[in-house]
C-alpha cells in the first residue's frame, strides 16, 4: 500500500447519528420565521366571517356593510368561488364557504381583505348573516339511526358461532381531542402578475392541496405554486385545507398579496379534530387466556364533512383488536355525519380510539381470568407469521409485539415517592394533596398501527438528488411539520452517497412531483426510500464516470487515491437522478373487510405510573415507560423527541384534553380551558427502542411517531383504574369521575342477590 | 382608541374624572384577552403601569399594581402560595392584585385571601377616597361596587394577621389553571378560624358555620374535621359549568377546606 494513502473520515451526520435539528435553536430563541410571521410588501389582511350556530339554513348574506368601510378591498361569498365550489381530499363535499346551510359551529360564510388586520376583522363582523336555526344532529346513536353514515366498514372473519369460555363486555367513550398545534393557521397568497399565485398555507402535503386549490380557484396547476411552509405543529390537522382557498380567492380577485392568521379561538374551529368515539366491545377467551373472539361496534363522530373520515374509520376497524391473535372477529365501524366540529386526521389516525377500548377490555379479561394483564397480552401477542385478527392479512415482516412488551416490563419501576414537594404530588402548585392521601397505580397498554396509506391507495414519493461541485442536494416536496424530515432526508442521503456535504431543498409543487403526505408515519420510509434510491444511483453514476470505488466530499476515489474531484466530476453539469418510489401495492377490502390491505405495521407498549388523590380525583402521571418498535433509529435523539411529545399528547387525552361539546357548540375554545399539559404535567419518560430492522425501510427504519401517542392514553387510564378500582370507561378521566363517580351505567352483569336474600 | 398615560395617582384620577367610563389597564392579563376575543373594544384606556403609588406595598397596604410575582415573594405565606398558582411566570410578572379585584371573577385566586382576612378595598376618584370591605366591593360574578370615575388603589389588610394561614386550589392541571375550587384558611392562636371559598358561588364566600365549629376548640378532633368538611360542602353554592359539575365542586370544596385547615393546624 502506498504511503500517500489518505484515510478518509467516516461520513458525518449519516444515519444513526443524533444530528441536531437546524431549526431547533431558532425556534426556541424566537428567530424562526413561522408561517404566521411571513410578510409581503403591499399585502392586505384577510379575515373570515363565521356563523356561530351548529346547524342552520343560511337565509341571507349581505357583504355591503363591509365593503362600505374605508380600507376594505373585497368581501366574498360562496358565489365568488371562481371554480369548483367544494373541497375535500377524497370526496369534495365541503363548500369553500357555507352555501345554503351552516353545518357546524363556526363554519366560514364570507371572507374579506382589508388594509390591516383590525379593519379586516371589523369588516368581517359587519357582514350581515341571517340564519334560520335548525336542530343540530350531535348524538352518535341518533346519527346511526338516521343513516347519517359516511362509511360503514364491516369485518367478518372466522366462525360466527365460535365462542370462548370467558366473556367480558364494555362500552367505551373517547372524547374529541384537538391537535392544538401552538402555531395557529396562517397563510399568504401572492399573485405572480400573470394570472397565477404562490401560496403558503398550513399543509402536510402540498400536492393534494394543489389539486383541490387549482380546482376551486379555476387555475391550471402550473399557475399555482403551493409552497412548503414553516409550520408551528400539525399532528394531522394540516391534512385538510383551512384558509388556503380563501386567501387564494382574495389574492386572485384583488391582484394583491393577502395574508390571513387565525387567532386561537378561530383556530379551534379552523382545523380538524380527533374523532370522538363511542365503542361497544365483547371479548371472549378460553380459560388459558387464548383470545377466541372479539366483537366490536365503533362509532366515530365525523362532523359534517367527509374529509379523511373514510380512511380514519378504516383504521379504527382494522386495528379494533390491537396486536393480538384472534381467529373470530366481527367489527362494524361507522364514520358518522353530525353537526359537531369536523373531524379528520390526528396522530394515530383512528387507531387510538379502539386502542383505548380494546386495551381496557384486555385488562377486564385478565381480571376475569385471574391472569396477569401482561401475561394475557404476551400469550396472544401478534408476530411475524400470524394473521391480522381483523383483515386476515399475513404478517410477513418481523413485528416485535412480544419484544416491546417485554422491554417495557424490564424497565425498572420508579422509586416509591416519599417527598412532600407539591410539584411532585397531584394538584401541583394548588397544594391540595398531602402525600398520605396518594394512591399509586400502574397500568399497561399496547398499540398497533399501520404504516403508510392502505386499502389499495397508489402511494408514492418523489425525490431528486443532484451532485454538483458544491456537494449534493436532495430535492423533495416532503413537508417538515416538526417531525424530523429536516434531518432525516439529509442523513439518508449522506449515508447512501458516502458524503457529508449534503443539504435538502424543500421544493414547491412546480419544481418536483409529490412526496405524498407527511402523515401515516410514512415519510421516513417513503421520501426516505426515494432519497436512498436517488442517492445510491448518483453515487453509482459518479463511480462509473471516474472508474472509482468510493465517493466522499472530495470526489471519487480508487484504491485509496482521489481520481476525480467533484468539480471534475460535474464539469459537464450536475449528476442527477430522479426517483418516484412506490411501496408494494395493497388490496382493497373485500365485502368482509378481508385482504392484504396494509403495507407494514408498527407496535409499542406503554407502562404508566400514576399518583392519584382519590378524594379530589386529581391525578399526576409520574412516569411513562415505552417499548417502541422503530425498525432502526436513524436519528435517536429525534426518536426520543417524538416519543416524549407523543406521550405528552397521549397521556393528556387520558386526563385533561377534551373539546367540550354542548349540542355542537365548543365550550372551551381557548388554551385557558382546553388544557394542554405543562412541563409540570408531562411525565418522566423512559424509552426502550426495539430495533428489529424493517426489510424495506431505508436502512431498516420504520415511521414511529404515532405509536407513542396511541397506547399512552389507555396505559394512563389503566393505571388510574388500578389506583382507584373504578371502571373508568371514558377519556379524558375527569376529577369527578374519580371523586364522585356515577354508578356504572352499562354494568353488563347484574349483581347477584346476596346470600340469604334481601 | 384614546390612551391616557398618567405618571402619578393624581394624573390617573384626573384621567378617570374626564373619562369616567375609561378602562384601566395594569398588567392587561384579563383585559387583553377580552379585547382579543372582541368582547371588549375600549374607547379610552388609562394605562397605570407608571403610577408609582399603585406599586406601593407598605406593610398592611398592598397597592393595586403589585404583581403576582411580588406577592409570591412577599411575607404572607397564603398570599405567596396563591400567587404561585396564577398563570405562567410571564402572567405573574404582569398580572396585578388590583386586576384580580377589578375583574372580580368568582374564581379569582387572590380573593379568598382578602375575604379570609376581611380586607378592605381602597378606591379613589378625583373627588376623594373611600374604603369598602371585600364583601361590599365584590357584589356579584364579575361585578364590583366601583363607580364610574373610580380606580382601585389597593388593599388594606388588618393589623393582626395570623401566622397560621394556607391557600389551596383544585384544578385539572399541575399549574397554570383556572380554579375549580380555591380556598384560604387563616387561624389565630386562640383558634379563631376563617375560611374563604372561591369558584363555588357568585363571589368568593365565607363558610361561617364551618368557621364557627372549629373556632371554639384548640385542637379539632377527627370527627369535628369531618363535620367541618360537611359544613363547608353545605355552605357553598356552586354551579355546573364547563370546568366542573356542581356536585364535584361541592364535594371538592369540603375536602379542600378541610385539608387547608389541616395545614394550618400542623405543628
Amino acid at each position: 500500500m502506498s504511503e500517500t494513502l489518505v484515510r478518509r473520515p467516516p461520513v458525518r451526520g449519516g444515519v444513526g447519528a443524533s444530528v441536531p435539528r437546524p431549526d431547533g435553536v431558532p425556534k426556541v430563541t424566537g428567530r424562526f420565521e413561522f408561517l404566521g410571521d411571513m410578510h409581503h410588501e403591499d399585502m392586505l389582511w384577510g379575515a373570515t366571517r363565521r356563523a356561530w350556530v351548529p346547524h342552520a339554513r343560511l337565509v341571507r348574506v349581505d357583504v355591503t356593510p363591509a365593503l362600505a368601510m374605508p380600507g376594505v378591498h373585497a368581501a366574498l361569498t360562496q358565489d365568488d368561488v371562481p371554480g369548483h365550489r367544494y373541497q375535500g381530499q377524497a370526496v369534495t363535499d365541503q363548500p369553500v364557504l357555507a352555501e345554503d346551510e351552516v353545518r357546524y359551529w363556526g363554519e366560514p360564510v364570507a371572507i374579506v381583505a382589508a388594509d390591516d388586520p383590525e379593519t379586516a376583522r371589523r369588516a368581517a363582523e359587519a357582514i350581515v348573516v341571517e340564519v334560520e336555526e335548525l336542530d343540530p344532529l350531535t348524538d352518535l346513536d341518533v346519527a346511526l339511526e338516521r343513516g347519517a353514515v359516511f362509511r360503514h366498514v364491516p369485518v367478518r372473519r372466522g366462525d360466527p358461532d365460535a365462542h370462548g369460555e370467558v366473556v367480558v363486555e364494555g362500552t367505551y367513550v373517547t372524547a374529541t381531542q384537538d391537535p392544538a398545534a401552538l402555531g395557529t393557521e396562517a397563510g399568504l397568497a401572492v399573485p405572480d402578475g400573470s394570472g397565477g399565485i404562490d401560496l403558503w398555507g398550513p399543509t402536510q402535503w402540498t400536492h393534494i392541496d394543489l389539486k383541490q386549490l387549482a380546482a376551486c380557484l379555476a387555475l391550471d396547476p402550473a399557475q399555482l405554486r403551493v409552497q412548503p411552509c414553516r409550520l408551528g405543529g400539525a399532528f394531522g390537522s394540516r391534512e385538510d385545507l383551512s384558509l388556503q382557498t380563501h386567501i387564494g380567492m382574495l389574492a386572485l380577485r384583488l391582484g394583491r398579496p393577502v395574508k390571513m392568521v387565525y387567532d386561537r379561538h378561530e383556530s379551534f374551529v379552523g382545523h380538524v379534530k380527533r374523532h370522538g368515539a363511542l365503542m361497544h366491545y365483547r371479548h371472549e377467551a378460553d380459560r388459558d387466556g387464548t383470545l377466541v373472539r372479539v366483537d366490536a361496534r365503533i362509532l366515530l363522530d365525523g362532523g359534517p364533512y367527509q374529509l379523511t373520515s373514510n380512511a380514519v374509520i378504516a383504521n379504527s376497524t382494522y386495528f379494533a383488536v390491537g396486536p393480538y391473535r384472534c381467529d373470530h372477529v366481527t367489527v362494524d365501524g361507522y364514520a358518522l355525519r353530525t353537526n359537531n366540529p369536523p373531524s379528520g386526521a390526528m396522530r394515530g389516525f383512528g387507531a387510538n380510539q379502539p386502542c383505548f377500548a380494546a386495551e381496557a377490555q384486555m385488562d377486564r379479561l385478565a381480571a376475569a381470568l385471574g391472569m396477569d394483564p401482561l401475561e394475557l397480552r404476551l400469550r396472544n401477542a401478534l408476530g411475524q407469521g400470524d394473521r391480522l385478527p381483523t383483515t386476515g392479512q399475513l404478517i410477513e415482516h418481523p413485528l416485535p409485539t412480544d419484544e416491546v412488551i417485554r422491554s417495557v416490563a424490564a424497565i425498572p419501576l420508579p422509586d416509591p415517592a416519599d417527598d412532600d414537594d407539591p410539584l411532585h404530588l397531584p394538584g401541583g402548585t394548588g397544594m391540595t394533596t398531602p402525600r398520605s392521601r396518594v394512591v399509586r397505580g400502574v397500568g399497561y397498554a399496547v398499540g398497533l398501527k399501520n404504516l403508510q396509506f392502505s386499502e389499495g391507495f397508489d402511494d408514492y414519493a418523489e425525490a431528486r438528488v443532484e451532485l454538483t461541485a458544491d456537494g449534493a442536494v436532495v430535492h423533495t416536496a416532503a413537508i417538515e411539520v416538526g417531525q424530523g424530515m429536516v434531518t432525516i432526508i439529509e442523513q439518508i442521503a449522506r449515508s447512501a452517497l458516502g458524503m457529508s456535504n449534503v443539504r435538502v431543498e424543500f421544493d414547491h409543487t412546480g419544481r418536483i412531483g409529490s412526496a405524498g403526505s407527511t402523515s401515516a408515519s410514512r415519510q421516513t420510509q417513503m421520501a426516505g426510500n426515494a432519497t436512498l434510491e436517488a442517492a445510491t444511483a448518483v453515487r453509482e453514476q459518479a463511480l462509473a464516470a471516474a472508474g472509482g470505488d468510493d465517493l466522499d466530499d472530495a470526489g471519487v476515489w480508487r484504491d485509496g487515491a482521489l481520481v476525480a474531484s467533484l468539480t471534475e466530476l460535474t464539469a459537464n453539469g450536475p449528476l442527477t437522478h430522479h426517483v418516484r418510489y412506490r411501496h408494494r401495492p395493497t388490496d382493497q377490502p373485500d365485502a368482509d373487510g378481508q385482504g392484504e390491505l396494509h403495507v407494514d405495521f408498527c407496535v409499542a407498549a406503554h407502562r404508566a405510573v400514576v399518583d392519584v388523590d382519590p378524594d379530589l380525583g386529581l391525578v399526576r402521571v409520574v412516569e411513562i415507560a415505552i417499548g417502541q418498535d422503530v425498525g432502526r433509529a436513524l436519528n435517536p435523539q429525534q426518536v426520543h423527541g417524538q416519543i416524549e411529545g407523543g406521550i405528552a399528547q397521549g397521556m393528556a387525552h387520558a386526563v385533561m384534553e377534551e373539546v367540550l361539546l354542548d349540542r355542537g357548540v365548543i365550550r372551551n375554545p381557548t388554551l385557558t380551558d382546553y388544557l394542554l399539559p405543562t412541563c409540570l404535567d408531562a411525565p418522566h419518560v423512559e424509552a426502550a427502542l426495539v430495533e428489529v430492522p424493517s426489510p424495506w425501510g431505508p436502512f431498516g427504519a420504520k415511521g414511529m411517531a404515532e405509536l407513542p401517542t396511541m397506547s399512552a392514553t389507555p396505559a394512563v387510564a389503566a393505571a388510574i383504574r388500578a389506583a382507584t378500582g373504578l371502571p373508568l370507561t371514558r377519556v379524558p378521566i375527569r376529577p369527578e369521575d374519580i371523586a364522585v363517580p356515577d354508578p356504572p351505567p352499562d354494568d353488563p352483569e347484574p349483581h347477584p342477590p346476596e346470600a340469604g336474600g334481601r | 382608541m384614546h390612551i391616557e398615560r398618567p405618571r402619578d395617582l393624581a394624573e390617573a384620577l384626573a384621567g378617570f374624572d374626564s373619562h369616567p367610563r375609561a378602562t384601566p389597564l395594569a398588567g392587561g392579563t384579563d383585559l387583553m384577552v377580552e379585547v382579543n376575543l372582541s368582547h371588549l373594544r375600549p374607547e379610552t384606556v388609562v394605562a397605570l403601569r407608571r403610577v408609582s403609588e399603585l406599586q406601593t406595598w407598605d406593610d398592611r397596604f398592598v397597592g393595586a399594581g403589585v404583581t403576582y410575582a411580588r406577592l409570591q415573594a412577599g411575607p404572607f405565606p397564603a398570599l405567596a402560595e396563591l400567587a404561585r398558582t396564577v398563570g405562567s411566570p410571564q402572567i405573574r410578572a404582569a398580572g396585578t392584585l388590583g386586576g384580580n379585584l377589578g375583574t372580580a371573577s368568582p374564581a379569582g385566586d387572590a380573593l379568598p385571601f382578602l375575604a379570609a382576612l376581611d380586607a378592605e378595598v381602597v378606591v379613589a376618584s378625583h373627588g376623594g377616597e373611600r374604603t369598602l370591605r371585600w364583601d361590599a366591593f365584590l357584589v356579584g360574578p364579575k361585578r364590583t361596587a366601583l363607580r364610574p370615575g373610580e380606580l382601585i388603589v389597593g388593599v388594606r389588610l388588618p393589623d393582626h394577621i395570623p401566622a397560621r394561614q394556607a391557600f389551596g386550589k383544585v384544578g385539572v392541571r399541575q399549574a397554570m389553571v383556572i380554579a375549580t375550587v380555591n380556598c384560604c384558611v387563616v387561624r389565630d392562636e386562640e383558634g379563631a378560624t376563617r375560611v374563604a371559598m372561591g369558584a363555588v358561588g357568585p363571589t368568593v364566600l365565607r363558610a361561617r358555620a364551618a368557621e364557627q365549629l372549629v373556632s371554639s376548640t384548640s385542637r379539632p378532633s377527627p370527627s369535628m374535621l369531618e363535620e367541618f368538611q360537611r359544613l363547608v360542602s353545605d355552605e357553598v353554592v356552586p354551579i355546573t359549568d364547563h370546568r366542573a359539575t356542581e356536585r364535584y365542586r361541592r364535594h371538592a370544596a369540603g375536602v379542600l377546606a378541610r385539608r387547608t385547615l389541616e395545614r394550618c393546624l400542623a405543628p
